[in-house]
């Protein structure tokens, strides 16, 4: 099945892969919009828990180990956020900010002399027949266990925000914490929990990236992907299923590009590359226009709440 | 008003060592602008190796502490020149190609301070010299063993941005690949950014996926060796450094760069008051490229093959692009051993003939 060159069944196996760090990413960051915070610093969480997942996977020889220190120390430095926009009501995208500018640094001083080391090597599932199956085999049954963990995430995020009462206090919260809080919800406690679960994702989707995408430690690694992260996010109008397929487009257009070249196509690679960027203009514009509400900001986001005001 | 003042005290002091430049200095403070970070292992790292070197060589006598990582090519590599200049340094080495219009504004503002880029061709002022490697005669030699070594016939080259030094790498490997293996093709994958890990591997593995079974590059990180050690059978070059970490294979060979015989070279005449503006360029017989070391992973004919181009390159007996030759779209460039000057090579921006594809302009 090639087109212009590029055989689809790679490319569609390809982008699946490509787009797990951003899909964990994004999701955590849904989750803590859809609780009213708007936290900035995925690019900051994801290279941590890139390099502290990496550390960690080395030192114990188990990739799984790994992932689980990507998420702590995702969630560490989510912790900081948390401390400083919910205790001390810091101004959110600032300190936001303040996490990516912090998060690159750190990562660098603790990456100092794991360069060139090469990770634990993790195993796609043996799916046994399935991945046998023509078309759907190589692409959906030939994985690792990260890319199905991943989507199952895709699904327990969705089915916890629209189908249990966790997730209906949760976006209470983000739309109206003064109404939450009058309810007696633990505006505050319930914002923690959810910037440290934006955290634990961030983490396991850099993790991801020095431990299964590239396979490796260098400095600044993630190099701009939690920024894509963000826009899926918005892009996605704060909904699980959009943000796996903006993780798809975006993912995939980064991958299409560069195969379009290998494969000697003549469509000007530039127009490619930027399109998922002119793509998230054009929705913020849309959203800005004031029909944000009908893409489904929640109302709150981004506003500091104390009890007593 | 008091900033005035600060600048201008700034600027009568360094403009009182400049008298004394002829008899030379007592000591020096070099600083370096880097533009990805020193753990790059490549770019990066060797000419940091290079800073390093600088201390090891003269001791207390040069002051090399001053570096800045990640300087984006631009407005902020401006700023961080303008930065190392008033903050007393005597020569600022500049190793990014796209530091180039950023070097020569902040050298016009400060005389008295020398700027050395790397990969550049612009010297406006009398301050600016420039040095390169002719990182071309290496590729010669990766590109011989690349076409010695392809099973699938395809070799691919991930380039960095669309400027002369690629072209220039792409040409002399396609070449020295087509001279040994008369059917190999070659696909080129632009990645646009000099450091960039993952959409490094994408590329790697979008070559792979075409079929290509050896993948020379041209960007810093070891990302693409790594995607490459994936697959069974394909290999590829240190690039740079000479990432010995992916021995015997995937990395079956590489492209030094070795910056401590210029910096130490500079760095010296600047002490002892020889200092003159000049553009460097040296390849494999100036030792400012090496051949690192070639892994049991490729076979002795295709080994002894290599270091043949290598020697005779050294030698001066050989020269990448030696006539005849055609440029892609069929006219022709060099005549029958006839080679090109320096200046022809310095804006390349052509393909040879026999490479598909187009320069993105």
């Amino acid at each position: 099945m090639d087109i212009g060159g590029i055989n689809i069944i790679t490319l569609l196996a390809t982008l699946i892969v490509a787009s797990v760090p951003i899909l964990m990413a994004a999701l955590g960051e849904l989750v803590v919009e859809k609780s009213g915070v708007l936290n900035l610093g995925v690019e900051g969480m994801m290279i941590i828990g890139a390099v502290i997942g990496f550390v960690v996977a080395v030192q114990t020889g188990n990739p799984v180990i790994g992932f689980l220190g990507g998420a702590v120390a995702g969630a560490a430095l989510a912790a900081v956020f948390a401390l400083l926009t919910q205790v001390l009501l810091a101004n959110q995208v600032a300190s936001g900010l303040a996490l990516t500018l912090f998060g690159l640094g750190l990562s660098s001083l603790i990456g100092q002399g794991w360069n060139g080391i090469r990770p634990p090597l993790t195993r796609d599932v043996p799916l046994g027949p399935l991945s046998d199956i023509p078309v759907l085999g190589p692409v959906l049954f030939s994985h690792d266990w990260m890319v199905y963990a991943s989507f199952a995430l895709v699904v327990a995020v969705w089915w916890v925000l629209r189908r249990t009462r966790a997730g209906l206090i949760l976006r209470a919260v983000g739309e109206s914490h003064d109404a939450a809080h009058a309810l007696g919800y633990k505006v505050r406690r319930i914002r923690m929990a959810a910037i440290l679960f934006g955290g634990a994702m961030a983490g396991m989707g850099g993790a991801y990236i020095s431990l299964i995408r590239v396979p490796q430690w260098t400095d600044g690694i993630t190099s701009g992907a939690g920024w894509i992260a963000l826009a899926i996010v918005v892009f996605a109008s704060w909904k699980p299923w959009r943000v796996l397929l903006g993780a798809w487009l975006f993912g995939g257009i980064s991958v299409l590009q560069l195969s379009l070249q290998a494969a000697g196509s003549r469509i000007p690679v530039e127009y490619l590359s930027m399109s998922p960027y002119v793509i998230t203009i054009l929705v913020l514009v849309f959203i800005s226009s004031g029909r944000g509400r009908a893409m489904g900001a929640p109302a709150d986001l981004g506003k500091t709440f104390h009890a007593s005001r | 008003m008091k900033r005035r003042v600060l600048l201008a005290t700034a600027a009568a002091l360094m403009a009182l060592p400049a008298a004394s430049f002829a008899q030379g200095m007592d000591k020096v403070k070099a600083c370096f602008i880097y533009v990805g970070p020193v753990g790059d292992g490549g770019w990066t790292y060797q000419h940091d190796q290079g800073r390093q070197a600088l201390a090891a060589e003269f001791g207390d006598r040069v002051d090399a502490t001053t570096y800045q990582e990640s300087v984006p090519e631009g407005a902020d590599s401006e700023r961080v020149l303008t930065q190392m200049a008033l903050s007393g340094c005597n020569i600022v080495f500049a190793t990014s190609f796209g530091y180039m219009d950023a070097v020569n504004n902040v050298a016009a503002k400060f005389p008295n301070v020398k700027f050395e880029h790397a990969t550049g061709y612009r010297r406006d002022s009398a301050n600016v010299s420039t040095y390169d490697a002719r990182f071309y005669e290496g590729r010669a030699v990766t590109g011989t063993i690349a076409g010695m070594m392809t099973q699938s016939d395809k070799i691919g080259y991930i380039g960095s941005f669309p400027i002369p030094e690629n072209i220039q790498g792409i040409n002399a490997a396609y070449l020295a690949a087509k001279k040994v293996n008369p059917d190999v093709t070659m696909s080129i994958v632009w990645a646009y950014s000099w450091f960039d890990p993952a959409k490094e591997a994408d590329a790697a593995r979008a070559l792979i996926e075409q079929g290509v079974d050896v993948v020379l590059q041209h960007t810093d990180s070891t990302a693409p060796l790594a995607e490459a050690a994936k697959t069974e059978g394909v290999i590829g070059f240190g690039q740079a450094s000479d990432m010995a970490e992916f021995k015997p294979s995937p990395r079956v060979a590489s492209i030094i760069d070795n910056w401590a015989p210029y910096y130490i070279e500079r760095v010296g005449a600047l002490l002892d008051g020889t200092y003159e503006q000049k553009a460097t360029w040296a390849g494999i017989a100036g030792g400012e490229v090496e051949i690192g070391e070639i892994t049991d992973v490729v076979p002795a004919d295709v080994k002894a093959k290599a270091e043949e181009v290598r020697d005779a390159i050294a030698a001066g007996e050989l020269h990448p692009f030696t006539g005849p030759l055609n440029k892609q779209d069929g006219t022709e460039w060099l005549a029958e051993g006839e080679t090109p000057d320096d200046a022809d090579l310095a804006g390349m921006n052509f393909y040879v003939e026999g490479i598909t594809g187009q320069i993105p302009q």
